[in-house]
């Protein structure tokens, strides 16, 4: 069939430039976004409630970081949310007393609660490696095996019921503060800081894209295309356990069903952002203003004085709303 | 320098290659020649170390060959152009240049800018004209293979594997390829050189290497070398030079010319492409559009078939006004094509032979929009026997295919609809010698039953059966010559020479 997008027409020739400014597609929206929440509430703007978005958002944002990786490469990781439940819920579950209502193992300190999550995250990431990368089998189907697998055995270790009373060192991203500004934004802000320098300025970084363009080109290229993916799947799970940490931290819990659903936000975020589900297109940059523009909208209806029972339904229809207006401001097809 | 000894590949139940052997002294330029199918690029894939070999050995310097996950170690001891495109389309045309070797600047960090700086010099080397900050996909088929021939030659290799560099290159650009080849001999740079063009191979070779249904037929000095010897150990038959030409000289006089035009432009303009074309097609009239790459001719033969749509002038299809830049109803007025991206435009890689052939005549394949499978095989198995395809069967996916083959069933795609307008861009590229005269033979017996055919190309052999061949320069019609024109006039009229 006549695949249009590959035809040049002449116009076409002088984009280029214009293209380099994709990343930025979104700002208008944003801008516009800004404008219209301040008219609905004055508050929109003070910075005690941009703090408050960039805090609620900054969790979700990281697991949206971690996607990107694995979707610029060409794959896609559905057990994300399940490894950002479940790698604070094995800590939570290991470093708890026994008995009592703290339900735990104590078999560990509570000094250990933190690298026990990243532990776990690494695991889980191995795992998936292993069964896409090294077995050839399918990422979505494999990763949703997990995610179904994982939270079973967050119910499983939780018998249903919420981690309380944690130790004090898996609370702190999730409550200090530094100069007035939570850790968990400082956290959120130099992650994606980081992923927007390897993917953009490292080789290891740009082999992604061309692992996600056209694998055998890559490999034809000399790119040790195996071990890329294994990194990359494996730092997303890593940084999905950290996502959670960071929850758990600001909550004080480990809910059963944390990061339950929240999947969906991150796909659409990173597409709303020009990351392609194809692979090898998208910036990390444009993924981070795709969770931004989601959450100022909800925050906007929220202000808005939405009732409650209603944002269920207003969340769903957000991030319907968000992909039409990066449709438009961006001008290029979602894939 | 490189030497393959008793190297066997199977695919499922082909055997692509047979035990075969192959020797490349340094500082030699060996060419590697055989029909389609032959087992000439799945020789490249295992002495570049993308596919293993199911048994033999392959040695470089004496020394055996990396291990196959190994690919910096490869990569230093060969380079290799692809048939199939390597360049990755999301990316810059800078960035395909330096993959996996980007400059890098304090930190390990990408210079971005010296990136650019290096691919412009690249490419200005090559006289390629483009951006390259342009993502690839963007690219025509030619730039897209300077860019990858740039980049294989831009390694230092001391062994350079060309698959088929020129099927995709038009006359001056091919020469300057020959020119940095002979620079690059100079050096002593080995290099393995495959093309179905045999004068190619005796004008750079002095070694070659013939392949035939996975095996290794012959090896020889190229001096002394006649063409029909070649010929006859690719194909395994001794045949008397010119004894199938079945041109459409004769097919020409059916009295059908003067019948109403199937095609006709009138002051037809895109800019940036070709300015004030006038062309008409009439019924079982072959007409050949002759120019080099830059000339105008494939963008002209693209909006003919609806691929683009045109700035100014009038398009008639059978007497109907062209719907601009619609494929769709360009189909349905009884336009074929035989695009010039194949992987694009050609085929759905992963679907079958039969699938592929047949995906525009749905109607013909069962009652009321169901497809039939056995009638499908059946109209599927009657054009491999047509077009001379080399398959395991209409069932086999076309990417399994060999690169020659694929082009075949894009022109069976073409075919099927039983055309009344038959709009073909380059379309023995990569074809071997004798499935050229199975095709073009094809393409005379279409039209002797009355379809019109428009050949854009700059392949003499595709040229010489058209009735007349229009020749366009820089965007707009330069000459037109009658059948029966010399070569050396064709080559000059599409250069550019002999008219202002
Ligand atoms: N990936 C694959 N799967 C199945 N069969 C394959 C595959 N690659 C190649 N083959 C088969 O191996 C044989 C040799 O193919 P190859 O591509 O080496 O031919 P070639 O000599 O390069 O031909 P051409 O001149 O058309 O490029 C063909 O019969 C082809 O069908
Ligand atoms: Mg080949």
């Amino acid at each position: 069939m006549p695949d249009n997008a590959t035809v040049t027409l002449p116009g076409m020739r002088r984009l280029p430039a214009l293209a380099r400014l994709r990343d930025l597609a979104l700002i208008p929206a944003i801008i516009v976004v800004a404008i219209v929440g301040q008219a609905v509430n004055p508050v929109f703007l003070e910075g005690g409630n941009i703090i408050n978005v960039l805090q609620t958002m900054s969790e979700i944002a990281v697991m949206v970081l971690a996607e990107t990786l694995v979707l610029v490469a060409g794959k896609m990781d559905l057990s994300l949310e399940a490894t950002f439940g479940l790698a604070p819920g094995i800590a939570a579950w290991i470093c708890l007393p026994a008995g009592g209502s703290a339900h735990g193992l104590g078999w560990l300190g509570g000094a250990w609660s933190v690298p026990l999550t990243l532990l776990v995250g690494l695991a889980i990431g191995l795992l998936n490696s292993l069964l896409i990368v090294r077995f050839g089998l399918s990422a979505f189907i494999v990763t949703l095996g997990m995610q179904i697998t994982l939270h079973g055995m967050l119910t499983g270790i939780s018998g249903g019921k919420t981690f309380f009373n944690l130790p004090s060192s898996m609370l702190y991203i999730g409550t200090a503060e530094w100069g007035g500004v939570p850790v968990s934004i400082w956290l959120c802000l130099v992650l994606f800081a980081a992923g927007v320098g390897v993917l953009g300025w490292t080789r290891a970084g740009r082999s992604l894209y061309a692992i996600g363009g056209n694998t055998d080109a890559a490999k034809a290229a000399g790119i040790r295309t195996d071990r890329v993916l294994w990194v990359a799947i494996t730092t997303a799970s890593v940084l999905a356990a950290v996502g959670g940490l960071m929850l758990t931290g600001r909550l004080a819990s480990v809910a059963a069903a944390q990061g339950t659903g929240d999947i969906f936000t991150v796909f659409a975020a990173a597409v709303i952002g020009g990351v392609s589900l194809n692979g090898g297109k998208g910036t990390v940059f444009g993924a981070f203003t795709g969770i931004l523009l989601l959450y100022m909208i909800q925050n906007v209806l929220t202000l808005a004085g939405v009732p409650a029972q209603w944002i269920g339904a207003f969340n769903g229809a957000i991030i319907l709303v968000a992909l039409i207006l990066s449709r438009i401001t961006s001008g290029k097809r979602q894939e | 320098m490189v030497e393959a000894i008793g190297v066997t590949k199977r695919y499922g139940p082909t055997t692509a290659l047979d035990a075969v052997g192959l020797s490349v002294a340094p500082g030699s330029t060996h060419a590697l020649v055989g029909r389609n199918g032959a087992g000439k690029s799945t020789l490249v894939s295992v002495l570049t170390g993308l596919t293993p070999a199911d048994a033999g050995t392959v040695r470089f310097h004496g020394r055996p060959a990396p291990h196959l996950a190994d690919r910096d170690a490869w990569r230093e001891v060969v380079a290799c152009v692809y048939q199939r495109s390597t360049t990755i389309p999301g990316l810059t045309v800078a960035e395909n240049l330096f993959l996996g070797r980007h400059p890098l600047r304090a930190g390990r960090l990408i210079s971005w800018r010296e990136l650019r700086r290096r691919a412009r010099e690249l490419l200005e080397t090559w006289q390629v004209d483009v951006d390259v900050s342009r993502p690839a996909g963007e690219l025509t088929v030619e730039q897209r293979q300077f860019v990858e021939i740039a980049r294989a030659l831009s390694f230092g290799a001391r062994f350079i594997v060309l698959d088929e560099p020129t099927a995709r290159l038009d006359g001056p650009a091919i020469t300057r390829l020959f020119e940095q080849l002979r620079q690059l001999q100079r050096q002593g740079v080995t290099i393995l050189f495959i093309s179905h063009h045999l004068q190619e191979v005796f004008e750079i070779c002095d070694t070659v290497t013939v392949f035939r249904d996975a095996r290794h037929i012959s090896t020889r000095p190229v001096a002394g070398l006649d063409e029909s010897d070649l010929v006859a150990d690719m194909t395994g038959e001794v045949r008397l030079p010119g004894a199938a030409r079945s041109a459409a000289g004769d097919a020409a006089d059916g009295g059908l010319l003067g019948a109403a035009p199937v095609m006709e432009a009138r002051g037809l303009g895109l800019d940036g492409a070709y300015q004030d074309v006038d062309l008409t097609v009439r019924p079982g009239e072959i007409v050949g559009l002759a120019g080099i790459a830059s000339s105008g001719r494939t963008e002209f033969a693209e909006t003919v078939a609806g691929l683009r749509a045109p700035d100014r002038g009038t398009l008639e299809i059978s007497g109907r006004p062209a719907r601009p830049g619609d494929v769709r109803a360009a189909i349905r007025g009884g336009v074929g094509l035989v695009p010039q991206d194949r992987h694009h435009q050609g085929f759905v890689a992963n679907l079958s032979v039969a699938e592929n052939a047949t995906m525009t005549v749905p109607e013909r394949l069962g009652p009321a929009g169901t497809v039939r499978p056995s009638a499908r095989d059946a109209l599927a198995r009657t054009l491999i026997d047509r077009l001379d395809i080399k398959t395991d069967g209409p069932r086999q996916p076309v990417d399994g295919l060999s690169g020659g083959n694929q082009q075949k069933v894009v022109m069976a795609r073409a075919l099927a609809g039983d055309p009344r307008l038959l709009v073909m861009v380059s379309p023995t590229a990569g074809v071997d010698v004798r499935s050229k005269e199975t095709l073009l033979s094809n393409v005379a017996r279409v039209a002797a039953e009355g379809t019109g055919v428009l050949i854009a190309s700059d392949e003499l052999e595709d040229l010489r059966g058209c009735h007349r061949v229009v020749v366009m320069f820089g965007g707009r019609i330069a000459a037109e010559h009658a059948a029966g024109w010399h070569d050396n006039e064709m080559v000059a009229a599409m250069e550019g020479i002999g008219h202002a």
